[in-house]
């Protein structure tokens, strides 16, 4: 399989606008979680990471939702050092979102142009013409996986030589739509969320965006970042709830571990999806174990960033990435002793080490899951 | 990957309260009847029995049903593993029919069943279940069904060798306005089976916009 290398990347989140920023602060310790009380959103105060009123700016002569300007300030980032042609037809735009401008349909009656403006392949679309794409962006709607779906079908675009670059950016935000869904399942947690912890009781949503450049040329300085295989797969047993067993997450794993040729002993760390629900927690702790991986470092990163939907998979794609080239692999905030039936060596501190090879994961509402491994190129 | 390596063993199609398998009309629903009764008209009809039906909403319902037509006298685990069989689905509008319904719950009691339904890919999740498909799934959102990409993402998927069966389409729905065409496409040529090309592709879906053979 052709290799494929990472050429840029970049984290738009409460915490920071840029991937560097972001990783400098969340080795310090700094969460984006906060208890928030607005009323437009929800009825009761809240945990989550959001953005500040005004956080994202507006401009003046264009129309772009929170959304769309979450994602151009993401993509413009990560492209700025990069170099990729965007105008060649051979330079790809793939965009992730759980439900990107849903929020339209809270405050405003569904008149066909509102229809069209929801549309995600109208965001898509604004999104292309602002940085001068001219290949036809592909879309992804993929409830939680929608950001590693996002890294796999890029990798697959590359590999089969269509593409040189392809650009994947991933967002979502939190409105009245979305927290009240979860609010409706009994899913936020009361209090900041705790991954893997025995305590643990439900989601901390988040808001974000996250973007990775892919190139199939090998950057020809500093420390370069491969993905090296994805997988996908469908648990077949229930559309709200996670998998008993974990061997679905666990056939996504195997998978992507094969096509990037390494094994169990080469994982040195694990991104872990990590929401801090009873069951999420509990599948990805036994699809760990059928992997071999129990005594690899995992963490989650939701206690920094809450759960953001179709965004966390790229955010924590690139957390990942900054981790193997610096070698450091980040705690898990919230997490104090193990509630998984199945033995996994959660990371609650920061942690230093020689860091190849890594494995983030996803799960998500519909049974899917999915997994990609990043490695350092040789 | 050449493209004989893959072949349409079956396509099916639900629009315009017609039901067509292979390119002819095998079911049409009564005139003025609205989606959820035409779509319940199709489940009788089919004879399928699986009530979980009835708590799905439109879009599920479409699309599962689509495939229940596409599969009949067909039982993939038959010849296939579980992880061999996957599901790629688009359309236009995602979930947007069920998150109007949501939301119109949120004034009230936000409904945790409704809530539920607004992913797209939850159709995937429903279509998993019946069939127990647990290989490779994607769903994409475009203005209209981009052929050449899902060619592209599934012949993908078989050149390396992540699934040996995949059902693949559109499955579009708002509020009366619903299509769904959907293919099975297998590694292995049956009778009847057309090369999975992009010709194909769109001389089926063509043939679900109105042009049927029969």
């Amino acid at each position: 399989m052709k290799p494929v290398y990472v050429i840029g990347e970049n984290i738009v989140s409460p915490i920071a606008p840029t991937a560097e920023e972001n990783f400098t602060s969340l080795k310090k310790g700094i969460t984006g979680i906060r208890l928030h009380d607005n009323r437009q959103i929800s009825p009761e105060p809240f945990y989550a990471a959001l953005f500040d009123a005004g956080g994202i700016p507006e401009n003046a002569e264009n129309s772009y939702t929170k959304f769309e300007r979450l994602l151009i300030m993401s993509i413009g980032d990560a492209l700025r050092k990069t170099g990729v042609p965007v105008a060649s037809r051979r330079t790809a735009l793939i965009i992730s979102s759980t439900k990107g401008n849903i929020s339209l349909i809270e405050s405003a009656e569904l008149t066909e142009a509102l229809r069209n403006r929801i549309a995600l392949s109208t965001s898509a679309r604004l999104i292309a013409d602002h940085f001068g794409f001219t290949s036809q962006p592909v879309v992804i709607s993929h409830a939680c996986i929608s950001g590693v779906v996002g890294l796999i079908t890029a990798l697959r675009m590359l590999q089969s030589g269509g593409y040189d670059h392809v650009v994947i950016a991933g967002a979502d935000i939190i409105t009245r739509f979305i927290l009240s869904g979860f609010q409706s399942f009994h899913a936020v947690s009361n209090e900041p969320c705790k991954p893997f912890d025995a305590g643990r009781n439900g989601v901390t949503l988040g808001e974000g965006a996250a973007t990775i450049v892919l190139s199939s040329n090998k950057p020809s300085t500093g420390e370069v970042i491969q993905l090296c295989g994805g997988s996908v797969s469908n648990d077949a047993n229930h559309i709200s709830g996670p998998s008993r067993t974990g061997e679905e997450l666990f056939q996504a794993i195997q998978k992507a571990m094969e096509e990037a040729s390494v094994t169990s002993g080469e994982i040195d760390i694990i991104s872990a999806h990590g929401t801090a629900t009873l069951y999420n927690d509990e599948m990805e702790s036994k699809a760990i174990n059928l992997a071999g991986l129990q005594q690899v470092p995992v963490n989650s990163l939701k206690g920094f960033y809450g759960h953001t939907l179709g965004a966390a998979g790229l955010i924590e794609s690139v957390i990942a990435i900054l981790s193997l080239k610096e070698n450091v692999m980040l705690p898990t905030p919230g997490f104090h002793s193990r509630g998984t039936s199945m033995p996994v060596n959660v990371s609650a501190e920061l942690r230093t080490g020689d860091y190849h090879c890594c494995l983030k994961t996803a799960s998500g509402f519909g049974g899917c899951n999915a997994a990609v491994v990043f490695q350092k190129a040789v | 990957m050449k493209d004989e390596q893959a072949y349409i063993t079956a396509y099916s199609s639900v629009a315009r309260r017609s039901a067509c398998r292979n390119g002819n009309i095998v079911f049409q629903g009564d005139e003025n009847v609205n989606t959820g009764d035409f779509l319940t008209s199709l489940y009788k009809y089919l004879g399928a029995d699986y009530p979980k039906l009835y708590k799905m909403d439109n879009l599920s319902r479409l699309g599962f049903l689509a495939v229940e037509l596409l599969l009949t006298g067909r039982n993939l685990s038959e010849n296939y593993n579980p992880e061999e069989t996957g599901i790629v689905l688009s359309n236009a509008n995602a979930s947007l029919d069920a998150d109007v319904n949501y939301m119109a719950s949120v004034k009230n009691i936000p409904s945790p069943a409704l809530f539920v339904y607004t992913l797209p890919n939850i159709v995937i999740g429903e279509i998993s279940i019946r069939h127990h498909f647990k290989g490779e799934n994607a769903f994409f959102v475009s203005e209209k069904f981009d052929e050449a990409f899902m060619h592209f993402y599934v012949t993908d998927l078989f050149s390396r060798a992540a699934l040996k069966a995949c059902i693949c389409g559109w499955v579009e729905c708002f509020r009366d306005d619903y299509k769904a065409v959907v293919w099975l496409v297998e590694n292995n040529s049956r009778e009847g089976a057309l090369p999975f090309t992009i010709d194909q592709i769109h001389k089926s879906y063509l043939l679900s916009n109105g042009e049927t053979n029969g």
